[in-house]
């Protein structure tokens, strides 16, 4: 076959012929080409989601109160983030709700929590308050200011948090004050009591469950 | 399009694309390097191989990337971390295969693409340059896949590494202290793979592309050769363009574009069903970790090399096999000036030349062949025989490539409509 | 200790272990083609990779770890519950989300055996399921072996003891000799392996039980090599669907084009 001489004549193109199915193809060729390369982009835009190692890291964390003392804060981490957790003494949780003039959210309307933490008090229980602890302005660690009257923050100071790095302040529900940079309440992270006094962070609370 | 004063017409055109235009070359550069670039009508399936070679190249540097995200270099965690992407990175096995199965598929595709030179002697005048640059882009491109191979820290690439690198030492005189130098230790070491790690994800990938981008130049300033071997700018039309050219955009990007969606077929069927080619593409040695106390039971570079590797075991001499192995790869550099035959295309040429073209062929895939196999006598033999003829080819050239009888090359390419 | 607990739990269990594929390795103990066994394994059966996790944790994590495998990824897979992964499987101390590390003290298991039991994840990618199979199928007794009692064909003088051998029973390698002369002239005596027969102590499972559970251990390491594989065929098949038909409609556009060129 390749032996046998075409001999052309002339230029090698010929006028289009149907213009129409030309630009149809071309569209269907490019829109199917469009949804493989959509299909293409998915194991690299899901590669960098959090991998299986940082999800098993970011597993739930148990915690275990029973040493943690009535006004006593302690810390764990909970997916790379320390977690406040503060045993709030019964004077604590009794000035909480007399200073709502002075937050910028009492209700924790715009702030992040789970439904079950949406309440007066911020908690599940009561005497536990569960927080991230990381200022919701610009992410420093907000340092506690747990008594009453601060030397430094004035006498009408409730108990909470002040942040060192641009001042904002917190209550002991970790809901922001007046004058703060911060503009939303602390956020509470998904928890739940697996037991009187063990607290699984990251599993949230069901319905009535314990 | 109507022309506004001396405002060519992709300029005056509006909006977002005319305000572009006034500023970067954008029309101007597919007007006149696709639209206006006339390639000759007769390209054959051996003319997909270069742009499927630049499309590797793309899907190398693209999964390249995302396996330095996660990949962590150094001696400790290496093979670790590739275990890592292989199992706990969403979509990681397989970025990871694409990335190991296309390099394979990389060699694979420029080995068609070479010897489509051969067939149709594009390494001819004027296309010697051509033909040199892109064997600079091959030997980057065997650079790229030896460093490539050692980032995994396993077995396979701990000795790959240690037989490669010893090989340098023996150059007369600088070899042992050569060695010392490129190795940065007193063995393959953590040393070497972070410097072999920074040359395959930095330094030789820039060497690539401005490889490739000069040897698209060169094949743009003589423009391509085609299966008949004749230069289609001898014969042009009344409007200046080759009678038997056609305009490179649309037909050869529809072309191409269809030849891609055949080979991302192939390359898928592998990709999903047998990434690692049966052990040919990922070794099996390769999945336990580096141990320089431990060498494999059989040590063979990827199938790529072997053709060469077969070439510097047959030799029984260690300086010698070395610099055979080294003359296998540097005669191809002078085979446009070892080829003196009047015509350019095997289509035309004497029978001579066509039996020495497949005969050299079968011995480049008998080679690779015999370099996976452990040796043995039988296979050494055959390695040495095979050895002589290989040579031969490139050797004997200027010989039989003048021997005829040559067929009379027509005046226009031979086409066939509907190609 | 625990391997005896193990062994009351799972010998029942071993009743139901046979393979539901086509063997390719032999029913009978004669064995002389051992070297040309394959392992026949189908890493899409979930049935036998749970078992094989099964026998995996009961008889092999006592020396040998998983150390990229978490428990968590393997029930995933494997489709089994957190319940039955606490009850059946997690080595007691182990969370679900912790990687599959034998409890065996590597200094203690060198001055043991001679050499650390290696970490098995890659076993079948590094070596292929065949040499397992044909590894777990060919230990028999050997008494000029002090350690452990027993030999193996496929790896000789291997360190490691016939873990199984309470399911197999240590069957017995029948050699005889054979004389070869040597390209010196010197006539040397080798011994050649003729095939297996039953030895004095019987293993609690029949040979075709036992061959399933070897088969299913097979299996479970295989998936372990490569925990993507059975995802990465089934997308493979639709990917290859999709390029088929953008391949095509690319293909019409080229030749409609291509009337233009004569």
């Amino acid at each position: 076959m390749s032996d046998q001489i075409v001999q052309t004549s002339g230029p090698s193109l010929a006028p289009v012929t149907d213009p129409s199915r030309r630009k149809f193809l071309t569209f269907a060729t490019a829109g199917v080409a469009a949804v493989g390369v959509a299909f293409v982009a998915v194991p690299f835009v899901e590669s960098w989601f959090p991998s299986e190692r940082a999800r098993s890291l970011g597993a739930p964390v148990e915690v275990d109160l029973t040493k943690v003392e009535p006004g006593q804060m302690i810390s764990p981490i909970w997916r790379l983030q320390p977690i406040y957790i503060v045993h709030r003494t019964p004077q604590m949780l009794a000035i909480l709700q007399n200073h709502d003039s002075d937050l910028k959210d009492p209700n924790s309307n715009q702030s992040k929590q789970p439904a079950y933490t949406k309440n007066p008090d911020r908690s599940v229980k009561p005497e536990f308050l569960v927080l991230i602890g990381i200022c919701t302005h610009l992410g420093c660690l907000p340092k506690q200011h747990f008594d009453a009257g601060d030397p430094v923050l004035g006498a009408n100071w409730p108990g909470g948090w002040l942040c060192p790095c641009h001042g904002s302040r917190f209550d002991l529900a970790g809901r922001v004050f007046n004058g703060s940079p911060a503009s939303v309440n602390l956020v509470i992270p998904p928890y739940r009591f697996s037991a009187a006094n063990t607290l699984r962070i990251g599993e949230d609370t069901t319905q009535g469950a314990a | 399009m109507a022309n506004a004063g001396n405002t060519s017409g992709a300029a005056a055109k509006g909006g977002f694309y005319g305000w572009l235009n006034k500023r970067l070359p954008v029309q101007d550069f597919i007007d006149s390097q696709l639209i206006g670039y006339y390639a000759p009508k007769n390209f054959n399936f051996w003319y997909f191989f270069g742009f499927l070679a630049t499309l590797m190249l793309a899907m190398q540097l693209l999964t390249g990337i995302f396996l330095t995200m996660n990949y962590k270099p150094g001696a400790a965690t290496a093979f670790d971390s590739v275990e890592y992407i292989m199992r706990e990175v969403d979509g990681g096995w397989l970025i990871r295969y694409l990335h190991s199965t296309g390099a394979s598929f990389f060699f694979i595709v420029v080995y068609l693409h070479m010897f489509r030179a051969f067939l149709y002697g594009s390494y001819r005048a004027p296309r010697e340059l051509l033909w040199l640059l892109g064997m600079f882009v091959y030997l980057a491109l065997m650079a790229e896949a030896f460093f490539g191979y050692v980032l995994p820290w396993g077995n396979m690439s701990f000795w790959g590494a240690q037989v490669i690198v010893n090989l340098f030492g023996t150059i007369p005189v600088i070899g042992p202290g050569l060695v010392e130098w490129i190795r940065g230790d007193y063995a393959i070491a953590d040393a070497t793979l972070n410097r072999f790690f920074a040359l395959h994800v930095v330094a030789v990938p820039l060497a690539l592309l401005l490889l490739v981008m000069l040897h698209l130049v060169a094949l743009r300033q003589t423009g391509s050769n085609n299966p008949d071997g004749i230069e289609i700018k001898e014969n042009k039309g009344a409007d200046g363009k080759p009678l038997d050219g056609i305009p490179f955009h649309p037909y050869y990007t529809v072309k191409d574009v269809m030849g891609m969606g055949v080979f991302l077929m192939i390359f898928a069927a592998v990709i999903f069903f047998i990434p690692t080619m049966g052990g040919v593409f990922l070794e099996p040695p390769n999945f336990e970790p580096a141990n320089p106390l431990s060498t494999p039971e059989h040590i063979a570079p990827v199938w790529y090399f072997t053709p060469f590797y077969a070439m510097l075991r047959a030799v029984p001499d260690q300086k010698l096999g070395a610099l055979v192995m080294l003359l296998s790869i540097v005669v191809f550099f002078f085979v446009p000036w070892l080829d003196r035959s009047p015509v350019k295309s095997i289509r035309y040429k004497g029978w001579l030349s066509k039996v020495f073209l497949a005969v050299f062929a079968v011995s480049f895939v008998v080679l690779g062949y015999l370099g996976l196999e452990p040796p043995s006598i039988g296979r050494t033999l055959a390695a040495r025989v095979f050895t002589v003829v290989y040579f031969a080819f490139f050797v004997l050239m200027p010989i039989y490539s003048k021997i005829g009888p040559f067929k009379k090359v027509p005046d226009r390419v031979v086409y066939h409509a509907h190609a | 200790m625990r391997a005896s607990f193990w062994v009351s739990v799972l010998a029942p269990l071993a009743l139901f272990s046979h393979s539901a594929l086509a063997a390719e390795g032999p029913a009978t103990l004669a064995g002389a083609d051992w070297e040309k066994w394959s392992a026949g394994n189908d890493v899409q059966n979930n049935a036998s990779l749970q078992r094989g996790a099964r026998n995996f944790l009961g008889y092999c994590v006592g020396c040998h770890s998983l150390k990229y495998m978490r428990y968590a990824r393997m029930a995933q897979d494997l489709h089994i519950t957190p319940e039955q992964l606490e009850t059946d499987l997690l080595i007691p101390g182990d969370k679900p989300t912790d990687y599959i590390i034998s409890p065996m003290p590597p200094a203690d298991a060198v001055n043991w055996f001679g050499k650390a039991p290696p970490d098995l994840s890659l076993e079948a990618r590094l070596r292929g399921t065949a040499w397992i199979y044909q590894y777990l199928k060919t230990f028999y007794a050997d008494p000029s072996r002090t350690t452990t009692g027993v030999n193996n064909l496929r790896l000789p003088n291997s360190a490691m003891p016939h873990v199984l051998a309470n399911l197999e029973g240590v069957k017995i390698g029948v050699f005889r000799t054979v004389e070869e002369k040597g390209s010196d002239g010197q006539v040397s005596k080798r011994q050649e392996f003729t095939g297996f027969r039953p030895g004095e102590v019987a293993g609690s499972l029949s040979e075709a039980d036992y061959d399933g559970f070897v088969r299913d251990t097979v299996n479970f390491l295989d998936y372990v090599g490569e925990p993507a594989q059975v995802a990465r065929r089934q997308l493979g098949i639709w990917v290859l669907l999709f390029l088929l038909a953008f391949t095509v409609i690319a293909w019409l556009l080229k030749k409609e084009y291509w009337k233009d060129v004569h």
